[in-house]
């Protein structure tokens, strides 16, 4: 028997928003270090979307946003997305590389590689937590990166998860440095995962 | 212009007179626009993968590209389409993360060309592929499909 997203009791659901909080927190360390500001976060909110529902979320199919996605692997399986608003571009461009572009379209190889790392930073921090937390093996893959409108974004875990007709996981979090940035984690793990990270927890 | 009426994922629409209709940000989906200009009827409809046979739990016909083809056609005959007049323009099928395996994009492309070829309508124009997301807006007075990015400008099928 396997958990589907769409069945979680209340006491799952609390599970997961936890394991989103501690994640984050540790996220928001890891960022505070990388941009050597001091960078606070909100409450985690976390909700269960379907493909229409989280295209909202992340402010509209046309809104532009940068997205990193990872695929997991070993006792936990599945793809998470980090995804945060398009000016989050031009912060840690400017501290880290002292510029900043007016576009997308000017954003160069070497701006996406260091994007690339800070998801990298940042996904591995969260799922550390995870993996502490359950005491379960989680590896991540190498990052990539998708800058574009939300929609299009989302047609690739949307057609990965359209194949199973099920909804994901997405916690959205505020980091507050200089500028307040808003950022999605879009969680699909397998649903076997999700039983696996239950089980783990007692839940 | 009359009414923007708007088609979501796994949807589709048919329209006439001076409606338009759009679908937002394609990115391994594809959108495909037939048109009738004689009785100007236009239908959208925006698939997200390729075949029924992909999901086992969904029968949502709008959501596969060898059944939502059919029956966008059947509804565009309803409101005085013809078949043998309908010509077709299609977009999206993009590849939007480098690293992933599955080429989604392409086969939704594939599959959409085959489902035209077997109800003989002919392809006139596309814009699929590469790696960004795009916009498109269909014009039911002209049969106009205008196609927006971020990336890569606007652009006129």
């Amino acid at each position: 028997m396997s958990t589907s997203i769409n069945e979680l009791s209340p006491f799952q659901l609390d599970v997961l928003k936890e394991i989103g909080n501690i994640g984050a927190g540790n996220a928001a360390t890891a960022l505070a270090e990388l941009l050597s500001d001091r960078v606070s976060m909100s409450v985690p909110e976390l909700s269960i979307a379907d493909a229409n529902e989280v295209v909202s979320l992340l402010g509209g199919p046309e809104n532009p946003v940068v997205a990193i996605l990872l695929t997991m692997s070993e006792d936990v399986k599945g793809i998470i997305m980090l995804v945060f608003e398009e000016k989050f571009l031009n912060v840690v461009l400017r501290t880290l590389l002292g510029k900043e572009i007016d576009s997308l379209s000017e954003m160069s190889e070497l701006d996406r590689s260091v994007f690339m790392e800070i998801g990298n930073i940042m996904s591995s921090t969260y799922l550390n937590a995870m993996s502490q937390l359950t005491g379960l093996n989680i590896s991540i893959s190498t990052p990539d990166i998708c800058v574009d409108m939300a929609g299009a974004i989302m047609s690739y875990p949307a057609s990965l998860f359209g194949m199973r007709g099920d909804k994901v996981l997405i916690i959205k979090e505020d980091f507050i440095g200089q500028e307040r940035i808003t950022s999605h984690l879009v969680m699909l793990p397998d649903e076997d995962s999700l039983d696996i990270i239950f089980r783990s927890l007692g839940a | 212009m009359g009414n923007l009426i708007v088609v979501g994922i796994a949807d589709l629409k048919v329209a006439s007179g001076d409606d338009v209709l759009i679908t937002y940000a394609l990115g391994s989906c594809v959108g495909t626009c037939i048109y009738d200009k004689t009785a100007k009827v236009i239908g959208l409809s925006h698939v997200l993968l390729a075949s029924k046979h992909m999901c086992l739990t969904d029968n949502n016909i709008y959501k596969y590209a060898d059944t939502a083809i059919k029956e966008l056609v059947r509804q565009m005959v309803l409101r005085g389409a013809s078949v043998k007049r309908m010509t077709a323009k299609i977009a999206g099928g993009a590849h939007m993360f480098a690293s992933s395996t599955i080429r989604i994009g392409e086969q939704n492309s594939a599959a959409v060309m085959e489902e035209l070829k077997k109800l003989g309508i002919p392809l006139v124009a596309a814009d699929i592929g590469d790696n960004y997301g795009r916009t498109m807006e269909c014009w039911a007075a002209d049969g106009k499909v205008v196609i927006k990015s971020i990336l890569k400008g606007n652009k006129i099928l």
